[in-house]
């Protein structure tokens, strides 16, 4: 995973609540084999009119998702997480998140920083003003800024010290390698080994 | 206090012998995996996470791939025709050519079920762990070994590490002691078990078949056992190896050989539950008793004797169970009170992960050979693999079943999840050998009765779900 720690990129208002996951992609889209690609199944049903947010070719580019309450509700499916990054998606804002929709974020290296209420209309309001303005994202800091507004968001230090790394769950045992290495060395003889094949 | 002389269960034993590193601050242990099964469906994914963080598997030397879930079990020489089966079983042979991964695939004597191939290779062990994108991985518990299903993300995990972060479980001793009478199988007792303690009676737990009819047992018999603690929410199942598991092993071509053997059967003996050591949770269960087991709901739990009846919901105090049970017999279109071998069915389906092994081809085909098969009704034997197919094919199994108007196919998972064209009709009823009787599980609308391969053949002859026992009144 890469290390995250400050970046800026085009921001896009999403002005809804409750994002469940099966807005964000419905369940004909988990039968792939891949965990890329899925861009196009991201927000598929609304895509479907023309007036949706990510249709206008000035957010097409988006980076960061300013979105209402309670993004992420719903079915547990890791895709969620998959199609927002497939898009170019770094990171999403929100007054509140669903706890699975945020564990899975985690895993996969992509943001989910708490904001007031408040904050998110502010933030609509200036990219209103001024559509396809950048908002820059520092996660040091724990900050998003879009203009002269800045915002404090929340992230769980557990989460943000292992963003920074850039560790996901497998980076993060790839620190006891040596443990995992001497663990190997002791294995007994007799233990299976599926090679060199045999019975074939 | 001295913890050097604790007496461990055989669980326990397993676990602190695979601790690579212990969690802290409440992060799970990090355990290392011996043997990781891999299939098509769970694991596309897993490696495409591998490919885009530039890593390799680490150990493809403890890593083995089957195709099972999507294959077809007809007209296998031809391409698939699903295009969707099609596109899951290609990745499968891509992702191992890349990763350089023993790959055993449709054609290959080596095919079938993952959970038949490993037990049948002899890589699948006492004291091992193994791992598996597929919840039935528990079978592999029948040797002694602690064997978990794990999702998708594990499976990346496990491949690129050979370890996995685990939580710790709990310990749950099922005691089943006494002599099965004859037609009573160890799929009887499992699913006796299950309906006593309830689907969701092993949350938490590693499951530890104990006692005189365990014992008894063989190794297929304590798969078909182990194989279903899923079904009861467990985390695993085990079965203490002992002569019956050396038996089996000895000589198939993965097993330990000469030094290498005595070294690991001096090992494996020492592995059996201490005496003195304590169980976080007892289950007793009486085989002497025991009949011939049939679920009439739509969770594994739903099961009764096959001389009881289907039970009056009216009669279920806990109101959860009970509307639970109003809605199963509205999906299974029964009506309470009515006698479970007075339920007609129109297909009767032996295979699956459960009984699809050589003995349960070997049992059923007893019981139908030289008999007529019931008018209207449809039976599909699939063996477990290729090989279980080969080897039932040279003792002329093959032929009884044929004879009796049987279906017979190639391996695979089959009609157990209708991941292939083999599926139920709207409505159709089974007899089947398998390990879900969920809503929709064998096709869309189809009721499921989970079933011993005995009751599956004797069910085949009658056309009604009946025992080897109601045959003998028509000789």
């Amino acid at each position: 995973m890469e290390k995250v720690e400050k970046f800026s990129g085009v921001a896009v208002p999403l002005k809804r609540s409750n994002v469940d996951t099966d807005q964000i992609i419905p369940a004909v889209y988990l039968k792939r084999i891949t965990k890329t690609g899925f861009e196009d199944a991201l927000f598929a049903s609304w895509k479907q009119d023309p007036e949706f947010v990510l249709n206008q070719p000035i957010f097409a580019n988006g980076e960061v998702l300013i979105a209402g309450p309670d993004f992420g509700t719903g079915s547990s499916r890791e895709h969620a997480v998959w199609a927002l990054k497939d898009w170019g998606f770094k990171a999403v804002f929100s007054a509140k998140f669903a706890d699975i929709f945020r564990g899975n974020s985690g895993k996969q290296g992509f943001i989910t920083g708490v904001i007031t209420e408040d904050e998110t209309k502010a933030f609509w309001d200036l990219i209103d003003a001024n559509p396809g303005v950048a908002a820059t994202v520092d996660l040091p800091n724990q900050t998003v800024s879009i203009g002269e507004l800045t915002a404090s968001f929340e992230i769980d230090p557990y989460t943000k010290w292992r963003l920074m790394e850039g560790l996901d769950d497998i980076g993060l045992t790839l620190r006891d390698e040596p443990a995992i290495t001497s663990f190997e060395a002791n294995r007994e003889s007799w233990r299976p080994k599926t090679l060199p094949a045999k019975g074939v | 206090m001295s913890t050097k002389s604790k007496p461990l269960t055989l669980a326990e034993k397993l676990w602190a012998s695979h601790l690579v590193a212990q969690g802290k601050d409440g992060a799970p242990d990090l355990l290392y995996i011996d043997l990781h099964l891999v299939h098509e469906v769970t694991s596309p994914q897993a490696f495409d996470g591998l490919r885009l963080a530039g890593r390799k598997v680490r150990r493809p030397d403890l890593t083995i791939a089957t195709e099972d879930h999507n294959t077809p079990t007809i007209d296998i020489d031809k391409p698939i025709a699903d295009l969707t089966s099609r596109t899951q079983i290609e990745a499968l042979r891509k992702n191992a050519a890349e990763f350089g991964i023993r790959l055993h695939s449709l054609g290959d004597k080596n095919q079938g079920i993952v959970h038949v191939v490993g037990p049948q290779l002899g890589l699948t062990m006492p004291g091992i762990t193994v791992v598996c994108g597929d919840s039935h991985t528990s079978t592999h518990g029948a040797f002694g070994a602690l064997a978990m299903g794990i999702g998708t993300s594990e499976v990346e995990h496990v491949l690129a590490t050979q370890t996995l972060p685990l939580k710790s479980f709990k310990t749950m001793a099922i005691n089943v002691e006494g002599t099965l009478r004859p037609g009573v199988t160890a799929k009887d007792i499992i699913l006796a078990v299950i309906a006593k303690i309830s689907t969701g009676g092993g949350q938490g737990y590693v499951l530890e078949y104990r006692g005189s009819a365990i014992r008894a047992l063989s190794m297929e018999g304590r798969m078909t056992i182990c194989n279903m603690s899923i079904e009861a929410g467990a985390r695993a199942g085990m079965v203490a190896p002992d002569e019956t598991t050396f038996a089996y092993l000895k000589d198939r071509p993965h097993a330990p050989q000469g030094a290498d053997w005595d070294k690991a059967l001096e090992y494996w003996k020492s592995l059996p539950t201490d005496e003195g050591a304590v169980f976080d949770a007892e289950v007793f269960l009486d085989a002497d008793k025991l009949d011939p087991f049939v679920t009439w709901g739509t969770n594994p739990g739903q099961g009764v004797s096959l001389l009881d009846s289907v039970p009056d919901p009216a009669d279920i105090k806990d109101p959860n169970e009970r509307a639970a049970a109003e809605r199963a017999l509205e999906y299974m279109d029964l009506k309470a009170g009515t006698p479970m071998k007075e339920i007609a069915v129109q297909t009767v389906f032996l295979g699956s992960c459960t009984n699809s092994r050589i003995e349960d081809l070997r049992a059923a085909a007893a019981i139908v050979k030289g008999q007529k098969k019931a008018e209207g009704v449809r039976m599909m034997v699939v063996p477990g693999s290729q090989k279980v197919r080969l080897q039932a094919e040279e003792e002329g199994i093959d032929k009884i079943f044929k004879e009796f108007g049987a279906e017979w196919r190639f391996a695979g998972c089959s009609m157990c999840l209708g991941m292939n064209p083999d599926q139920l009709a709207v409505g159709e009823r089974a007899a089947s050998t398998s390990n879900r009787n969920f809503e929709g599980r064998q096709g869309k609308g189809a009721r499921t009765h989970l079933v011993s391969p005995l009751v599956a053949a004797a069910t085949a002859i009658r056309g009604t779900l009946s025992s080897p026992a109601d045959l003998e009144v028509l000789v």
